[in-house]
């Protein structure tokens, strides 16, 4: 990490929050590996991208995905996060995760009391985002998300109605390009996201 | 699990948290903000070291996530340790979470986010 020198008599300009913030919100940032979770953080966040390690045991992963690799009874799985202090009371942090649920167990409530989650897409491999929708709709049905679509050089133009029946998407659930580089089209997928949160709000209970 | 398993941490998890998998407060989060408590009051001798580094980089507000970054531990470590200190009282929590995020905040997020577009 380059945002400290040392333990002791670091510059920790920047690294603290003012003291004038009072609450912290959080969004989701999910996909599978590559698709752009990191690249979209580092162009929104105030801070570089930070990264926090977990170690998973045989126990949490699963007997299928270690079938085979003999020796391996641990894996570290890393997650990348950022921030952006919104307002003088307010923070947001924005967590990359990996795609699958089992994953997010490995950070403390991490699903709990998020906003919602911005769940990103390579079009070149739609096949590998069915289990993180599949994920989204069964376990965690009460958070909220939207699809930001990272345009890859070589993917397939696909328009949000086509996208949204190969994903089988709920209705209402908002598709938008994203160039996860671009910080205006990273901070709009963001928008997005918080507008169809506030949406899903208004339904009379 | 093999004897060969004590290699992937010099120490094992389970010792750093007093042997809780789970912190004693659940409203208590990555993002979760934190401060030390200004009291002066010193940590007992019997403090571990993960107890003091963390009161040490909370002395201004800082989410436990951050917080756990800085001082190299895993974020579960963090928050079964910051759990304990907001319970003895060194470690003070800036706003308890609330079960589910309200209009305002939501409506603040967007006029927020609108400005950096």
């Amino acid at each position: 990490m380059d945002s400290a020198n040392s333990a002791d008599g670091y510059d920790d300009s920047g690294r603290y929050l003012p003291a004038t913030v009072e609450q912290s919100a959080k969004i989701l940032v999910v996909g599978p590996f590559g698709v752009g979770k990191t690249t979209l953080i580092g162009s929104v966040s105030e801070i570089a991208p930070l990264r926090t390690e977990e170690t998973m045991t045989s126990a949490s992963v699963g007997v299928d995905d270690l079938a085979g690799l003999d020796d391996k009874t641990s894996t570290t799985v890393a997650m990348d996060f950022g921030r952006i202090t919104v307002s003088s009371r307010l923070v947001l942090y924005l967590f990359g995760t990996p795609g699958q649920r089992r994953f997010w167990d490995l950070w403390e409530g991490l699903a709990e009391g998020a906003v919602g989650a911005l769940v990103m897409v390579d079009t070149r491999r739609l096949e590998r985002s069915f289990e993180v929708f599949d994920q989204l709709e069964t376990h965690t049905a009460a958070l909220p998300f939207a699809v930001a679509v990272n345009r890859f050089p070589g993917s397939r133009p696909y328009g949000p109605d086509h996208l949204r029946e190969a994903l089988d998407l709920p209705p209402g659930t908002p598709v938008s390009d994203c160039d996860a580089r671009n910080r205006p089209s990273s901070v709009t997928a963001l928008i997005t996201l918080v507008q169809h949160a506030l949406t899903a709000q208004k339904v009379p209970s | 699990m093999s004897s060969g398993d004590y290699r992937d941490r010099p120490v094992r998890r389970y010792v750093l948290t007093g042997g809780r998998a789970a912190p004693t407060r659940n409203a208590i989060r990555p993002e979760t903000l934190v401060t030390a408590v200004p009291s002066g009051r010193s940590l007992p001798v019997s403090a571990s070291r993960e107890e003091r580094a963390l009161l040490g980089i909370c002395r201004r507000l800082l989410s436990l996530a951050e917080a756990a970054v800085h001082l190299d531990l895993p974020v579960s470590v963090v928050v079964v340790v910051a759990s304990d200190l907001v319970d003895s009282g060194y470690l003070s929590v800036r706003s308890p979470a609330p079960p589910a995020v309200s209009r305002a905040v939501l409506e603040e997020l967007l006029n927020g986010l609108r400005k950096l577009c």
